[in-house]
């Protein structure tokens, strides 16, 4: 009945098969790919249209009712994390078609990113707790084939790590959902919702939820639990270090910020201090990883890091203003590091490396250029009237009106701290002379000043494409910012929610 | 039976960890592939252990119990999921070596050395 929830989660899935059967060499599996993602964005697009305009759209699967099925349900929150996680998709198969160039991994390449954006759409979109079990596996599985197509070794190294530490959050989560099972007897969140505040051992629910907490925090790369994501996003080709940057960790976010907003709300206060805290060391020793880098992968991996903190401070302060600043800032995070990733990408072809010191003299080279990689830096930043700015800026009022000042006095000085490593890429990179000698002979993918690159490149579609969106979030942040607070809205006042599920007699009107 | 089976879990879980805080990949995997199997077994426990009854309902039912079929299903989707995780890591292990050199994961230090990794 519902064809659009369904439509998000097949397009993706469809699209992988189409690419991996599809007769012809890499320019087709290209085409199949974009159109795949650009009807996945149009999808989107219409699911957030019709959730903003209806409320909250749910849909059984298989005709089996509410707490016995599998439900698929958008809310505001979800429905534009797969919008975005739709134009990630889009602006890296766009982005690929130049960067992955080797024929037998680009193969793979086109059909795991879609895989991987199924699961990330599924995750987004599933009213099962289970469910949201099986979508991680398809995103991991995905991302783990992503990490290891080419077979480098330092990619095999760092894929041992990643893979290691997911299949740990993994058996956390199940042996988590397990548990939650024998104590309340239902798997569907919107029915958990209301059983688990019913059930008689409440201290068994603070554990599992502590489980939980765990897992998801894995994922999300939060303070205790982030080691393996700088020991590995560095090695992979500059696509999928985007398309990990930009999404997976934020996937580990939206489960967190779901399951504490509508099953585990009895332990508000325990919840809270965890979370605020974990948030606070993330973002202070992300920007201090940052700051101690010279190469530029591992700057911008360290910056993710951070920039989880600012997301997960929703959470812990709790208030609506706060949900939807957290919310605000999650929508400008996908963006800009999906565009610094590919901006980085295209600053190393330029100048033969990632790493700063043999980089140098770009901004002469290609002003243009350099100009672009200025706006998504401030934007990163928050330098007024960048998208960066509006999330920080509502970050800072909920943050007054709860009172936080502690976490106040950390964000605004990691804020001030996270200039240090971006002014220092545009200092190195652009500004300085180039080094002399300018690089090994070899190499230089594309030496300074050869002119060859700019223009034929497609790799400068997407990143003019993301530029533009975060420059009109910035200069009109007015809708964005009414459907993150209808968002923040949704999440704390759950019924809406469960109604939609449970109850589906107002369905369509 | 649910004692039995709890301290079965108990044993494997200790078992697997302290398999897991090994710095040999190889025993970091068989403690991996060994937790995986525990929290199969954990689900299958806690859904509730009906002995010697069919999960589905026939036509015309002899007793009124049967097992409940919902934690068998969890179980068999999370056993092929992991069966598919440990191979893919059974092979990123072969080829880890194979490349590296070493399965002591404090050698495997290539993607973090002080002064970066090699330009690729």
């Amino acid at each position: 009945m519902n064809a659009l929830l369904i439509g998000c989660v097949m397009i993706p899935v469809v699209t992988a098969a189409v690419i991996y059967l599809a007769p012809g060499g890499r320019r087709t599996r290209s085409w199949i790919s974009i159109g795949g993602m650009s009807l996945l964005v149009v999808a989107g697009a219409l699911l957030l249209r019709e959730v903003s305009r209806h409320g909250v759209l749910a849909e059984q699967m298989g005709g089996w009712a509410a707490p016995m099925g599998i439900t698929l349900i958008a809310d505001t929150f979800s429905a534009m994390l797969v919008l975005v996680a739709a134009l990630v998709g889009l602006t890296v198969s766009v982005h690929a078609v130049d960067d992955i160039q080797d024929d037998t991994s680009a193969g793979g390449f086109d059909s795991f990113l879609h895989l991987l954006i199924a699961g990330v759409v599924g995750a987004f979109l599933t009213g099962d707790i289970f469910n949201l079990y099986v979508w991680f596996e398809v995103m991991l599985i995905s991302s783990f084939a992503l990490m290891v197509l080419g077979g480098d070794r330092v990619q095999l190294d760092g894929a041992v790590k990643y893979v290691a530490i997911n299949l740990i959050s993994t058996v956390v989560f199940l042996t988590a959902i397990g548990l939650l099972y024998g104590l309340a007897g239902t798997l569907n969140m919107a029915d958990l919702a209301g059983t688990l505040p019913e059930v008689g051992n409440q201290d068994l629910v603070r554990v599992v939820s502590v489980m939980f907490l765990i897992a998801f925090g894995i994922k999300a790369a939060v303070f205790p639990l982030y080691f393996w994501l700088p020991a590995s996003y560095h090695t992979l080709p500059i696509s999928v270090s985007a398309l990990f940057a930009a999404l997976m960790t934020k996937v580990g976010v939206y489960a967190l910020v779901r399951c504490f907003t509508l099953l585990f709300t009895g332990d508000e206060e325990l919840v809270r201090g965890i979370v605020l805290t974990a948030a606070v060391l993330t973002m202070v020793t992300g920007v201090f990883g940052a700051m101690a880098h010279t190469d530029m992968r591992r700057i911008l991996a360290y910056h993710v890091i951070s920039s989880i903190g600012f997301m997960l401070l929703g959470l812990g302060l709790g208030s609506p203003l706060a949900m939807a600043a957290s919310i605000f800032y999650m929508l400008h995070g996908i963006l800009v590091k999906a565009l610094l990733f590919m901006l980085i990408g295209l600053v190393a072809s330029a100048g033969g490396s990632f790493e700063l010191g043999r980089l140098g003299g770009l901004y002469r080279a290609r002003p243009g250029f350099s100009m672009l990689f200025l706006l998504a830096a401030l934007s990163l930043i928050g330098i007024p009237p960048l998208s960066g700015f509006w999330a920080k800026l509502s970050l800072v009022e909920a943050g007054l009106e709860r009172e936080a000042f502690w976490v106040l006095a950390v964000l605004l000085a990691v804020s001030l701290l996270s200039f240090v490593p971006m002014i220092r890429i545009w200092a190195e990179a652009f500004w300085k002379n180039a080094p002399e000698p300018p690089q090994a002979p070899g190499t230089a993918v594309n030496p300074i000043g050869s002119g060859r690159a700019a223009p034929s490149d497609s790799r400068m579609v997407p990143v003019v494409a993301l530029s533009l969106i975060l420059l009109g979030i910035g200069f009109a942040p007015a809708p964005f910012l009414s459907l993150t607070d209808r968002a923040a809205a949704d999440l704390l006042q759950p019924e809406a929610y469960v109604n939609a599920v449970l109850e589906p007699a107002g369905d369509a009107p | 039976m649910e004692l039995l089976l709890t301290a079965l879990v108990g044993v494997l879980m200790a078992s697997s960890v302290w398999l897991m805080l090994s710095r040999d990949l190889v025993k970091f995997l068989f403690g991996l592939i060994l937790i995986s199997n525990v929290a199969n077994l954990v689900i299958f426990l806690v859904g509730g252990l009906t002995l010697g009854e069919p999960a589905l309902i026939g036509d015309a039912p002899e007793s009124e119990t049967y097992a409940n079929a919902l934690p068998q299903a969890l179980v068999l989707t999370a056993i092929v999921i992991g069966f598919g995780l440990v191979s893919f890591t059974l092979i990123l292990a072969l080829r880890a070596w194979q490349a590296l050199g070493t399965t002591d994961v404090d050698e495997m230090g290539l993607a973090e050395r002080r002064d970066g990794p090699p330009p690729s």
